[in-house]
């Protein structure tokens, strides 16, 4: 009953080449620096990989709606912040603080979302507005200082544990993992992701088919601050605080984690396991970079250009089919 | 017994400056297939949009199964089983086929949480069956040909086992065995009770598949009668109205006259298909069609804007290749979209910088500098010649009514002295006054011996302006009209013609 097509398979060979080059460049870093595929430095690599991948994770579901989302990085660190805040002036228990960052985090992808949908602000400039706002609030909240979680015993266990008992395996990659899923399942099988791709693929179609389109693009922002607060709950567990200054900077590396991943910015195209591949492209290249004694001057421009690389041939491809 | 599904009564619509519909009234029985025809601009688009709720409607009633029932979104029509097959596709290319034809209501295919995909496509590969279609339900849309494109938002309708069926246009793109299919689906429907309303410009297929005929005239309700009571020249002359003025314009064109542009065989991907014609120096060229012919981008064509498959141009008799719109425009051709607004001016800027827009090489000095005493000159003498009335050349172009700002896009190619002036659709959506100064200056280029070919829907003003006219249908040429052969009735035959 099902016959295989071949334009199906376009897709999967996309995924195969960024797939292909991740490999790739695993090998070439491997081969100039054997210590580079030790076991170590592999987990090294996926753990810096975690934060930015639920990033990216949630500014993809937001690309594929034809949208964007620049205030990931300061609202991650706005659900530290709120959490600790929670913690350390209301002193609540810590579960609750945690459920608090989580909901800030849904509630500020709300805000976004409404104002993309009700005050029609184009996303790039309501997610920007959002962005300044938060890397103002994280300040004035924390009094510009950090927040300690270390009257709670074991909040660093949270990421930096592992439970399995296996060394280097990190509970953070475990939440990472299961996050990942979540959200691949939320976006392949799911209402929300199928209106997502629905919306991003031609908004007017999608609305003549009965689609109450701004409630989906609401929900789409909120998943986005959803995923934010994920990876804030592991940045305040590894650091053991809320850094207010940090964040700035975390939205354009996840959005290039989609875009290398094959998230196309006019919308309708996008994969959670391409976004995961691009994210770890861009750690495995700061790690091989750094392992090569290469400057982190020199890393911005290495990965700038792979950037570059990727999305021009992911236009020629496109060109020639 | 026949019973009455919907009746719209004394609908009004008014969009900015406008008037859609007029009093309109239609009524749609069960078991009847009932045809909506009339010119492009008559209203048909706007009355069934009005009756799924995706357009809101000024004054009137509609009733459904005999209740007055308002209608103000498409999820209520959608409920009330009255469904819309649009007349521009309105698919998610980055969906599959099945995914598609059930988007908004996979909550009947869940299980759980959770989307059944295996589920969509066998309920898809079940309508495509009723079809007889062989379409993948696994496939994107956006892999499938136009044709069963169209197929696929056909599916899409029936999958809701609609009780009123809306198709506008929807035989445009589909091919004799196709339609027929479409036919056999629809002619079940209707044994079945169901009311189907069919806008078609395709008056020889009403006639097969039609019941009742209803003909609107410029957002008038004109007449509703029996298809059998209709032949097609009387729905002709009731969709152009019979008495209009028409002036024929003097053959000013001398019959030796050089030609200018000579198109041989132009094929596009889109919508031109072996597309030639020949323009002399100093002659009106209409091009005539109804919406989607092929006008817009055969002329983009020639413009450069969009890549050539095959073809020739040649201009003055000599063969040019054009890939460009700069190109183009060195060869001295200008095209004035019908857009003015998104691809013709820069709205925030003054009146003098877009005229000199085009030809700004020619308004700076030797270092880079720009000459605004230059400007300013060029801009007072086309303001002088093409009449714009603007309070001063300073003021910023956003400001200037419609024909105004025409004109000043006129005035841009004129300073780029182009002999070729392609314009689509000059005249839309500008009143009355301003239109007749547009013919006027229209023909002066003309007899200043300018080429000039004019894209027009409105055939009034082609038959106006113009003593050759090409009819398209489809992205072919389907006909040449000369002198006396240009007759409303003659353009809407050939528009008309597949």
């Amino acid at each position: 009953m099902k016959n295989v097509v071949d334009p199906t398979k376009k897709v999967d060979l996309q995924k195969f080449v960024v797939f292909g080059v991740a490999v790739l460049l695993f090998g070439f870093f491997a081969i100039l620096r054997p210590a580079y595929a030790s076991y170590s430095n592999i987990m090294t690599i996926v753990l810096s990989t975690c934060v930015n991948g639920l990033l990216a994770i949630g500014v993809t579901f937001v690309i594929i709606t034809g949208g964007i989302d620049l205030s990931v990085g300061p609202l991650m660190t706005f659900t530290g912040i709120m959490s600790g805040t929670a913690l350390t002036v209301w002193g609540l228990p810590i579960w609750l603080c945690i459920l608090i960052g989580i909901l800030s985090g849904i509630f500020i992808g709300m805000c976004s979302g409404l104002l993309v949908t009700k005050l029609k602000l184009p996303p790039f400039i309501a997610t920007m507005a959002m962005m300044m706002v938060l890397k103002g609030l994280n300040l004035v909240i924390s009094g510009v200082k950090p927040i300690y979680f270390t009257s709670v015993k074991g909040y660093q266990k949270i990421a930096l544990g592992s439970a399995f008992g296996i060394p280097g395996f990190y509970n953070a990659i475990l939440i990472f993992v299961a996050f990942a899923i979540v959200g691949h399942i939320i976006l392949s099988k799911t209402l929300l992701g199928r209106y997502a791709y629905a919306i991003g693929s031609n908004t007017q179609a999608a609305r003549l088919s009965g689609i109450r389109v701004d409630t989906w693009i609401i929900v789409v922002y909120a998943t986005s601050g959803f995923f934010c607060s994920i990876a804030g709950l592991i940045m305040s567990s590894r650091l053991n605080s809320a850094q207010p200054q940090l964040g700035p900077g975390y939205e354009l590396e996840a959005i290039a984690a989609a875009v290398i991943g094959g998230t196309s910015l006019a919308g309708g195209v996008g994969t959670i396991v391409g976004t995961l591949i691009g994210a770890f492209i861009m750690s495995e290249l700061q790690n091989g970079l750094r392992t090569l004694a290469v400057s982190p001057e020199w890393q911005f421009v290495v990965i700038g250009m792979v950037l570059i690389l990727s999305v021009a041939v992911d236009q020629l491809r496109r060109k020639n089919v | 017994m026949a019973r009455e599904l919907i009746n719209m009564v004394h609908i009004e619509k008014e969009y900015p400056g406008v008037k859609a519909l007029k009093d309109v009234s239609f009524q749609l029985l069960s078991g009847e297939v009932h045809a909506l025809v009339g010119e492009n601009g008559a209203g048909k688009s706007t009355l069934v949009k009005i009756l799924v709720g995706e357009e809101k409607l000024d004054a009137g009633q509609i009733f459904v199964n005999g209740v007055e029932t308002p209608i103000t979104s498409i999820r209520e029509s959608q409920k009330l089983g009255i469904i819309m097959i649009h007349q521009e596709l309105n698919l998610m290319n980055h969906l599959t086929v099945a995914q598609n034809i059930f988007i908004g209501r996979e909550h009947q295919y869940k299980r759980g949480l959770f989307l059944d995909d295996e589920e969509l496509n066998r309920e898809s590969k079940k309508i495509f069956d009723q079809l007889n279609l062989n379409i993948d339900p696994t496939v994107k849309v956006g892999d499938l040909t136009v044709a069963k494109q169209q197929m696929v938002e056909i599916a899409k309708a029936l999958s809701y086992d609609p009780e009123v069926l809306i198709m506008d246009e929807p035989t445009a793109s589909l091919t004799d065995s196709e339609i027929e299919d479409l036919f056999n689906v629809i002619r079940v429907l209707r044994k079945e009770g169901k009311g189907i309303i069919h806008i078609s410009h395709r008056l020889d297929e009403l006639q097969q598949i039609s019941d009742r005929i209803t003909v609107l005239r410029d957002g008038n309700y004109i007449d509703t009668r029996k298809t059998s009571e209709f032949t097609i020249d009387e729905i002709i002359k009731m969709m152009v109205g019979r008495s209009i003025y028409v002036e024929k314009p003097e053959n000013n064109v001398l019959p030796g006259a050089p030609l200018s542009l000579e198109v041989k065989g132009l094929t596009c991907e889109k919508l031109v298909k072996d597309v030639s014609f020949n323009l002399q120096k100093g002659e009106i060229l209409g091009f005539s069609g109804l919406v989607g012919a092929g006008r817009t981008e055969t002329a983009r064509a020639i413009f450069g804007a969009d890549k050539l498959k095959s073809g020739q141009i040649f201009v003055h008799g000599k063969e040019v290749k054009i890939t460009s719109p700069h190109a183009a425009i060195k060869q001295g051709i200008a095209y004035l979209s019908e857009d003015r607004k998104r691809y013709g001016l820069s709205l925030g800027m003054r009146v003098s910088i877009n005229i000199a827009l085009a030809n700004m090489a020619h308004f700076i000095n030797p270092i880079g500098f720009i000459k605004n005493h230059m400007i300013n000159k060029n801009a007072k003498e086309k303001v002088e010649s093409l009449n714009i009335k603007t309070p001063s050349i300073n003021q910023l172009v956003r400001f200037l009514s419609g024909g105004n700002q025409q004109k000043v896009v006129l005035g841009k190619w004129l300073t780029r002295d182009s002999s070729i002036l392609i314009f689509d659709e000059p005249t839309r959506g500008i009143d009355v006054g301003a239109k007749s100064e547009i013919y006027k200056l229209l023909n002066e280029l003309a007899a200043q011996g300018k080429s000039i070919i004019m894209i027009s829907s409105e055939l009034p003003e082609i038959l106006r302006l113009c003593n050759r006219v090409i009819v398209m249908c489809e992205g072919r040429v389907t006909g040449e009209l000369k002198g006396d052969e240009i007759t409303q009735e003659a353009v809407i035959r050939y528009a008309t013609q597949r």
